[in-house]
């Protein structure tokens, strides 16, 4: 049994007792903090399995926002616990549930193990195209170029996501901003960190946007890191969230989309196909403006969904 | 030197096993926030030893995006998801 | 050189891991959170720049390198201002039973 058999056993054992002492916990806040450890203790499996984009987005969503996401929500909730602790379903219902589940992973387990060796895959032929884009990155030839379609419609179900959020609001916040106004003490270490650790982290997100044509990153991991700043600024209270009826605002939101959505009829008017590129050399650069666009709809659409359904009419 | 580089990775990943059950286990809501600064450390620091043994330079790129998110998911698990942080202004606490 | 590299990098790890065991022991021990916050921010912050420290002799290029050492200080500046933090906020939750 070598030293590497062994360290994955370690890691598969330690992520395992996370995820289920996540979900035996009995408080709310308890079983949100051992979902974000699980969510920031994942990256390793990935990294370990050489999928280095899947680390970077579950580092970005699965740790941080979804982790803020479901303290946001526990937060709201907490009036309603008592009420909600008192109809526990009953035990016919969770043996049930425990049962599904099982076989469902069970199914699931037995699907992966049973792969004829080698597995059927379409990645060397992913890669061996890579002089289709000029990118190096496969991930990124797959999700811009080869698969363009789904990652557009992609960017159009988060639009359809922050209006199911919106249509939240009371008839009165409509249009206003979204969460309570966040407050910190203006000498305070909050303060502090939230002046400093941003730059570095746009710094940091345009890096991983910037380096995903070559190397592992992309223009979502970019964006949830951006976001992730934004909101830190906001909840130390150095800035208000922006009123959702703004027009710039939406204008960011429907960039994203609209600009793939633009490059793929010219595609349909000057090339072959709808979402068709040129070729190598001018195919990065139209792949690049692309990205600047997504990069900024999905940190502010990523944002948005996390400060949640506008509480304030714009006036307050 | 790989050998090496993985048994200090498995040990340092024993050792953030450890400290979590501890965290976890703690009494009040106050231990447990100590979770994601913990991650923030030890996560990362496996990281970029798993990184060093298998070859991948980009984990150092999934380290950084972890050290931002983990100050993040801390921040957000001291204010509970409140807008106010009590807690917080410089001089509101008895240390004079 | 490259052996007084190899010698640097075993070295460093293996002190790097030592104190990962210091902070993980204290965070077992000490009895209340702020001792062990203590244990947890100090032993595991300077576990991990001796692990960076160990790894620099192995890394590929000089962006790397300097990559690496911008991980430790963030996480630096993290660790000090999060644990105040969250001090503060044990303080609070404490006083207030």
């Amino acid at each position: 049994m070598t030293v590497a058999t062994i360290l994955e056993m370690v890691l598969a054992a330690v992520v395992l007792a996370l995820g289920v002492w996540t979900i035996a916990a009995r408080e709310t806040f308890a079983a949100t903090v051992g979902y974000v450890a699980y969510g920031l203790l994942v990256p390793l499996i990935w990294v370990r399995l050489d999928a280095v984009d899947v680390a970077l987005t579950e580092a970005a969503i699965g740790g941080g926002l979804g982790g803020v996401l479901l303290l946001g929500a526990a937060a709201r909730l907490r009036p309603s616990e008592p009420a909600t602790a008192a109809e526990t379903p009953g035990k016919i219902v969770r043996l049930s549930a425990a049962g599904a589940s099982v076989m469902i992973a069970a199914a699931l387990a037995a699907a992966v193990l049973l792969l004829p060796d080698p597995a059927p895959t379409l990645a060397p032929a992913a890669v061996a195209n890579a002089s289709a884009t000029g990118l190096a990155n496969p991930v990124t030839n797959v999700l811009m170029a080869f698969r363009a379609m789904d990652t557009m419609l992609e960017k159009v179900v988060l639009l359809l996501a922050i209006v199911g959020v919106w249509s939240l609001a009371s008839d009165r916040a409509w249009g206003g901003r979204p969460g309570p106004r966040h407050q910190a003490g203006p000498h305070g270490v909050l303060v502090f960190l939230a002046r400093l650790l941003p730059p570095v982290g746009i710094v940091v997100g345009i890096y991983i946007l910037w380096t995903g044509a070559n190397h592992p990153g992309g223009a979502f991991q970019g964006g949830s890191i951006l976001a992730a700043m934004w909101l830190l600024v906001i909840m130390a209270g150095l800035t208000d969230t922006p009123a959702v009826g703004g027009r710039w605002l939406r204008l960011v939101l429907i960039a994203g989309p609209g600009v793939f959505l633009i490059v793929g009829l010219g595609g349909l008017c000057f090339g072959p196909a709808f979402l068709a590129y040129p070729l190598p050399p001018h195919a990065k650069p139209l792949i690049l403006i692309i990205e600047v666009a997504m990069v900024s709809t999905i940190a502010v659409t990523l944002g948005l969904l996390l400060a949640g359904a506008p509480e304030r009419s714009d006036q307050g | 030197m790989t050998e090496f580089l993985t048994a200090a990775l498995g040990f340092i990943l024993a050792m953030l096993a450890l400290g979590l059950v501890s965290i976890l286990r703690g009494p009040g809501d106050a231990d447990r926030m100590m979770a994601a600064q913990l991650i923030g450390t030890g996560g990362i620091a496996a990281l970029l030893l798993l990184g060093a043994v298998t070859g991948v330079p980009a984990a150092t790129d999934v380290a950084l995006t972890i050290a931002l998110l983990a100050t993040f998911a801390s921040i957000a698990f001291v204010k509970k998801g409140l807008p106010q942080l009590d807690a917080d202004e410089a001089g509101s606490t008895e240390d004079r | 050189m490259s052996f007084a590299l190899d010698i640097l990098t075993i070295v460093a790890v293996s002190a790097g891991a030592f104190f990962f065991l210091a902070g993980t022991v204290g965070l077992l021990r000490f009895p209340d959170t702020l001792t062990r916050l203590h244990a947890l921010t100090k032993a595991d912050n300077l576990g991990l720049g001796l692990v960076v420290l160990g790894l620099l002799p192995q890394a590929g290029s000089l962006r790397h390198g300097l990559k690496l050492v911008g991980i430790w200080l963030l996480a630096l500046l993290a660790g000090a201002t999060v644990s105040q933090l969250i001090a503060r906020a044990a303080r609070q939750s404490g006083s207030a039973r």
